[in-house]
């Protein structure tokens, strides 16, 4: 259950592999979390974070999860959650980031990485919302971005997926209202992760650990929407106002 | 299913989502107990426990405080039968104007009779009379199984004290008997001292307690350095007819009201360092050096803070935590230690409260034992506050006392057993009552309490999303 400060103690990862859930996970491990399912494509990605989390004092399952099939999802998330009895937080961290170049040559591919971030994650969330409602309580932490937030042309696939997610998340999280569950929406700046290895950072780029900072302040207040760093809600404020003609020559 | 309600404790601090049933007699309570769901069931009363005692999530919670109480009746022998979700206030409003009080009173008039002796609250007497289970003689107790049993300390004396301090995990109490304390006033008499530093004020309450059954000192946790531990000490004791001389509607009239309303919503930060230190300083200003013998109404000299309906709306949205803790007799210098942190952290904390209890009750989960008592009131959104907090508790654990677990909202669950050694022996009679694990809470679930909460899935109902 989650306490009077906010502190949780049971935690499902759907994508257990990301950098920023295992930066949220960290941080709630040093408070009062000690059950932990980690649901990953690959498991053994994970093994050295689970023997982290554990010596750390958490009883952590790692579980194999194919977020992409859809008709396999609901069996392995009942599993996780006849694991943990009850769940105060669910993360929902997996995506794929892609490449425009690529996906511009092959459209099938950007088709791919929209399945995995916008469809299987409708699938996931309606699922742990409709276990979350019944349970009375729980908060679904939905990684968006802040390229979903006004989408560029160089990332215009990934852009679209997390677009289309944030808004699900925020109906979603209304759609909770009143149930004693919820959910909160995060969006990161450029976050140096493995994810984004290689590239160039974005202005007000930040860490995992700076996103899973926010992320447990969030939980603690009840927000239901994070920006990391915070500074961005005033920058997208205006930069969603900017022309056009403007927008399009943002650079890569 | 009755509506799902989003339901707090009084430190509004975690809601949780329950099916709220209306409960009208012991039949309903039998019904509810009987078709309880795998997130179980609770029974709730005005719901002034600080922390989630009170709630179930995902559960049913069944609001007790629903069938007027009917008239209350004093037996010849001084006790009173009433239904569980009776409050103190009706109680007393029935019974002080024929000569008859509550045996303990909290620092409120709004709780419940059940909820009294779900959390075996104590009161300003308890160096003398204990806690409340210690007069409660006879309760009617809804197991999990549905079966209305009656228990006593004389009969079934096990199920008994599990049931008090079992924050209603032993099932629900509909009716019970309460033995009274015969008073000739409604009024009290009472002795006001200004004590200017810790030492003072627990020579003070030693002397205090043994000339009157009921004393309480208010601490002014913001003072620092050679005032530490300042305080204002009151004891008192029912005033003798002949204290009263020609009082105002007779010796034993009683009419409390509520003076002021909090505001439906309040700033986050209105109790801060500045306005609570500020309202500290007036507050032991204007409390006399020493004075005897003053006649106070009950009302004022008991349940102050129900003068203001809502007061802890004044905390903002992020509510408020309560704190409260206990170390034996001979821990004193943990005492002081755990006063100099808080007072060093400038922790607003308005008014807290320090009191020796009395020996403890036979109840294994009852919060009072031998020693100081120390309590509490924070803004939870103070920031450190989570860790201030856990590293006091340690303290006391250290020193052999326990956290209060019907106020409780955030206290580490490894230390509960070493807090309450006698946990598994009430598991043990808590099983018995209940084999299906039926009465359930947040707290519970929160701090480890049962053995298992969540019943198996093949008891899931309209579940979503399971596979075909």
């Amino acid at each position: 259950m989650k306490d009077a400060f906010g502190d949780v103690q049971r935690v499902l990862v759907l994508g257990g592999t990301s950098d920023i859930a295992q930066a949220i996970v960290r941080r709630l491990v040093a408070r009062r979390t000690r059950r932990i399912v980690l649901a990953c494509r690959r498991p053994d990605g994970a093994e050295a974070f689970a023997a982290e989390m554990r010596a750390a004092g958490a009883t952590v399952d790692l579980v194999a999860f194919d977020a992409d099939d859809i008709a396999g999802q609901p069996a392995v998330l009942d599993d996780a959650w006849t694991r943990l009895e009850d769940v105060d937080v669910v993360v929902l961290a997996f995506a794929v980031l892609g490449s425009q170049p690529v996906f511009d040559d092959d459209p099938s591919a950007a088709a791919a990485a929209v399945h995995t971030n916008m469809t299987a994650s409708v699938a996931a969330g309606l699922w742990v919302a409709g276990r979350l409602r019944h349970q009375g309580h729980g908060t679904l932490v939905v990684l968006s971005s802040v390229a979903g937030e006004r989408v560029r042309r160089a990332n215009l696939v990934y852009g679209a997926t997390k677009a289309g997610l944030d808004g699900f998340a925020q109906g979603l999280g209304d759609s909770l209202a009143g149930s004693g569950a919820g959910v909160m929406v995060v969006r990161p700046g450029f976050v140096a992760t493995k994810m984004t290895a290689g590239m160039k950072a974005a202005p007000f780029a930040t860490t995992p650990d700076a996103v899973a900072e926010a992320v447990t302040r969030g939980l603690a207040r009840g927000a239901h929407t994070v920006w990391a760093p915070g500074v961005l809600r005033w920058v997208f404020a205006a930069l969603r106002h900017l022309p056009r003609p403007l927008w399009r020559r943002m650079p890569a | 299913m009755a509506d799902v309600r989003l339901l707090a404790g009084w430190g509004r601090t975690a809601p949780s989502g329950a099916h709220l049933v209306a409960i009208g007699g012991a039949d309903d309570v039998v019904r509810a107990a009987r078709s309880a769901g795998p997130r179980g069931v609770l029974a709730r009363g005005l719901g002034r426990s600080y922390g989630d005692a009170a709630q179930n999530a995902g559960g049913a919670v069944l609001d007790m405080t629903g069938p007027p109480a009917g008239a209350l009746r004093v037996a010849a022998d001084g006790t009173l039968r009433a239904p569980a979700g009776t409050t103190i206030d009706a109680v007393l409003r029935a019974t002080l104007p024929q000569g008859w009080f509550v045996p303990v009173t909290p620092g409120t008039r709004q709780v419940t009779l059940g909820g009294a002796m779900a959390a075996d609250i104590h009161g300003k007497n308890h160096h003398g009379h204990g806690s409340f289970g210690g007069h409660v003689t006879s309760a009617e107790l809804v197991t999990g199984e549905g079966e209305r049993r009656t228990i006593s300390p004389v009969g079934d004396a096990r199920a008994f004290w599990a049931t008090v301090g079992g924050l209603g995990l032993t099932g629900a109490v509909t009716e019970m008997t309460v033995r009274l304390l015969p008073v000739e006033t409604s009024r009290m008499v009472v002795d006001t001292e200004r004590l200017d530093d810790l030492d003072a004020l627990m020579a003070a309450m030693e002397r205090a307690d043994a000339r009157r059954p009921y004393s309480v000192a208010w601490i002014d946790l913001m003072a620092r350095g050679r005032h530490l531990g300042r305080s204002v000490l009151t004891a008192g004791d029912h005033a003798p007819r002949a204290a009263l001389g020609d009082a105002a509607g007779g010796p034993l009239a009683f009419d409390p009201s509520v003076r002021l309303g909090a505001p439906p919503w309040a700033p986050s930060h209105l109790l801060n360092a500045l306005t609570v230190r500020a309202f500290n300083e007036v507050w032991f200003r204007a409390a006399p050096r020493h004075r005897r013998d003053e006649v106070q109404g009950m009302a004022s000299f008991f349940h102050p803070l129900d003068g203001v309906k809502n007061w802890n709306r004044l905390y903002g949205a992020r509510g408020l935590v309560q704190h409260q803790t206990v170390v034996p007799f001979g821990q004193e210098a943990t005492l002081r230690t755990m006063i100099e942190r808080l007072a060093g952290a400038g922790v607003p904390s308005f008014v807290a409260v320090l009191k020796r209890f009395g020996a403890a009750s036979p109840a294994p989960l009852s919060f009072p034992l031998p020693g100081w008592t120390l309590a509490l009131d924070m803004p939870a959104g103070r920031a450190g506050l989570a860790d201030l907090l856990d590293e006091l508790d340690r303290l006391v654990v250290a020193a052999g006392g326990r956290v209060y677990l019907a106020k409780d909202s955030r206290v580490d669950p490894a230390l509960v057993p070493t807090m309450y050694p006698r946990l598994d022996e009430w598991r043990a009679v808590r099983r018995e009552l209940d084999p299906h694990g039926r009465w359930c809470s947040d707290l519970a679930r929160r701090i480890g309490l049962l053995d298992r909460c969540e019943r198996p899935p093949a008891a899931r109902i309209g579940s979503p999303g399971r596979p075909a």
